[in-house]
């Protein structure tokens, strides 16, 4: 039977082309926008984790308790330890350290003198390390607009609206006065070997980046750091799994001494109100894709309306030979079924294409980046997810499934008597 | 940079804060009895504590910080409510630092920069060397009695020491504090205890004198604890360890040159 429908719709290809490229153009939108707006989901995740939070961040408990303020003087001590104990447990993560600071930045005029003065958020990390991808993460190469990077010791970058503000040039040299990790004075005159333009006001008007070396011999802050940052190696951001890290890590330290230098482990989205936005993100993916969804039920049901409307008089004929309704009803819902099993195949299979694609290539909008006002990334990546295999076959099956079960209920309210005299004209 | 809160404090107890570039207070050993005097008039005793003339002081600060604590060992010569010059001792890693105030101007020369760095905008309102004041709390000159109105609030015994307790009330728009209340030596009008409120009402800082010392033929608070109650730790503690009054100066030290030297 399924053979004989099969055939039939092979052989009537105008009863069945039109209906399965609706299902298979349908069914690949709807695949596409679920790995697109994965795709946005984690480049929010991505961006966030590479710029200020990483996936996982360990951090002493007083630290953690206030990161906004920057407390230094709650940093963690015995760095280079916990980095090994760290890539011991969890082999599949990449650790670094990172030093947040707040501080001054004063440019000396030519007696020495103070010219002018700004306030700083400096990042230190490990940007002279030959092979770090801190260099990536921080976005510096493609932030870089005048001057270059920082290629030794005593060299920083600074954030645009600063260095205009400081009157300040690559080249030019400035005194950052800070604070210790104890509390004490900390100065250092460093050469300015770029401007950085992140398109972020606030960090533009107050960004400095250093070298972590350089950032502990001025704080004071010799095998320390504020945090250390964690990222999977084996692939992307996976919620559960970065959860059962930290709860791993937690656990541990949990049973050793507490106090405020204890170090704890916390997730992305225990991190700058990230969870609330994730979630906030995720309600909105939701309804979009739920919208969409329907929109290409409705439509795709009323391909199945239109084709059993089309096949009116075919099904008259059936009838009259004497096919039961039942029968009829049933070949139909099956042909239903394997137009859209065949449809949503080719959908997802065109769709999951297409979106690996540009989850390896993505789409270059750096063109478009120019003159924006936020920091965004220059290339945006789609996703895909195993929700996106199966997708699909909520529009593509069972809406036209259920367009061609309510559309075939006609079919039983045709009186047989009536069916020559209908056929007859 | 650590949060510090930009305040001020008078002269005459950033007196006792000993890195302090303003004059420290003392006063004659036979105080007045004030059990007849008006708030206001206290008040204005007080401020008259603030005695001119050059002096030239050792002193330690210790900051009980959320780390342990730090202790800074420093000189200071003063002359006068404008002039003073700092220079730091001890630890190795502030030695050699130095300050110099002139006025409502301050500047500060590190040895690791070998530079002279204005202390001002922002920067006034940061902590100094990471205790309870900041360089704004050293900087303030006026005396309580020109921005605050005084009245009674009470009486309690300090250190032995009956004190009257006076609430200040700011009466001009750019006071630090807007509400102050100070436990007054009531025979040596010396601050023994203060609160500073902010306009909410909200407590910001505490002073508490833990020594009183006669040098010199004055009365000295010699130890003191300054807490900033917005921010962890248990406060700064100041030391005076020798005082010298009317010291001659040497020459040419209120001077930016003599910061490099």
């Amino acid at each position: 039977m399924i053979r004989f429908l099969f055939k039939g719709l092979l052989r009537d290809r105008s009863r069945t082309l039109l209906p399965f490229l609706t299902v298979a153009i349908g069914v690949l939108l709807t695949v596409f926008l679920e790995c697109y707006i994965t795709g946005a989901e984690h480049q929010i995740i991505d961006f966030n984790a590479d710029l200020l939070t990483g996936q996982v961040k360990v951090m002493t408990k007083g630290y953690a308790a206030e990161p906004d303020s920057l407390p230094n003087d709650l940093s963690l001590d015995g760095v280079g330890t916990l980095l090994s104990e760290l890539g011991t447990d969890f082999p599949n993560m990449a650790w670094t350290p990172r030093i947040r600071f707040g501080g001054l930045l004063d440019v000396p005029d030519e007696a020495g003198e103070t010219k002018a003065q700004g306030t700083v958020l400096g990042t230190a990390a490990d940007i002279l390390m030959p092979g770090s991808a801190e260099i990536r993460r921080l976005g510096l190469e493609n932030t870089v607009v005048r001057g270059r990077l920082p290629e030794k010791r005593g060299e920083i970058l600074i954030g645009e609206i600063l260095a205009d503000r400081l009157k300040l040039q690559p080249g030019g040299t400035a005194t950052l006065i800070g604070s210790t990790m104890n509390g004490a004075m900390a100065t250092a005159n460093y050469t300015v070997s770029g401007i950085v333009r992140y398109g972020v006001r606030a960090l533009d008007r107050t960004g400095l980046v250093m070298d972590l070396a350089d950032a502990q011999a001025v704080l004071d802050m010799e095998d320390a750091a504020g945090e250390i940052l964690g990222w999977r190696t084996n692939g992307p951001y996976e919620r559960k799994l970065i959860e059962a890290v930290a709860a791993r890590f937690n656990g541990r330290t949990e049973a050793g001494s507490g106090g405020d230098l204890a170090p704890v482990m916390k997730t992305l989205r225990d991190q700058s109100d990230l969870a609330a936005l994730l979630d906030q993100f995720s309600t909105v993916r939701g309804a979009i894709l739920t919208i969409f969804i329907l929109a290409m039920s409705l439509v795709l049901w009323n391909a199945g309306l239109l084709g059993s409307l089309r096949r009116y008089g075919e099904i008259g004929v059936r009838l009259a030979m004497g096919e039961p309704k039942g029968g009829v009803y049933r070949a139909m819902l099956g042909e239903a079924v394997m137009v859209g099993v065949l449809g949503t195949v080719a959908g997802t299979a065109l769709g999951l294409a297409l979106s690996y694609y540009l989850q390896a290539h993505g789409i270059n909008i750096s063109g478009l980046m120019k003159n924006a006002a936020v920091m965004l990334p220059s290339h945006l990546y789609t996703r895909v997810t195993p929700v996106a295999y199966v997708i699909g076959f909520i529009p593509g099956l069972l809406s036209t499934l259920i367009g061609t079960a309510i559309a075939g209920r006609g079919i039983y309210k045709r009186s047989t008597a009536s069916l020559f005299k209908e056929l007859e004209t | 940079m650590k949060r510090a809160h930009p305040r001020k404090i008078p002269p005459a107890v950033a007196g006792i804060i000993l890195i302090v570039l303003s004059a420290p207070f003392s006063v004659p050993a036979a105080g007045a009895e004030q059990a007849d005097l008006t708030p206001e008039a206290v008040l204005r005793n007080v401020d008259e504590n603030a005695v001119p003339g050059s002096k030239i002081m050792v002193s330690a600060m210790t900051i009980h910080g959320r780390r342990g604590d730090r202790t800074i060992k420093s000189r200071s010569w003063i002359e006068g409510e404008d002039k003073a010059f700092t220079e730091y001792l001890e630890p190795p890693r502030e030695k050699g630092i130095k300050m110099l105030k002139l006025g409502d101007q301050l500047w500060t020369y590190t040895p690791a920069t070998d530079r002279i760095i204005g202390i001002s905008g922002n920067l006034l309102r940061q902590a100094v060397m990471g205790s309870d004041l900041s360089y704004e709390d050293m900087m303030e000159n006026r005396k309580w009695s020109e921005i605050y109105e005084a009245a009674d609030d009470g009486g309690e015994t300090i250190l032995d020491r009956p004190c009257r307790i006076l609430k200040l009330t700011a009466r001009v728009a750019d006071a630090a504090y807007h509400v102050r209340r100070v436990w007054v030596d009531r025979e040596r009008f010396l601050v023994m205890r203060e609160e500073r409120y902010g306009k909410s009402g909200r407590l910001l800082k505490t002073l508490e004198v833990g020594d009183v010392r006669r040098i010199g033929g004055r009365w000295i608070q010699t130890r003191a604890l300054v807490r900033d109650v917005l921010k962890e730790g248990n406060g700064t503690e100041f030391v005076i360890e020798s005082i010298d009054f009317d010291a001659p100066m040497p020459e040419a030290l209120f001077s930016k040159a003599s910061l490099r030297k």
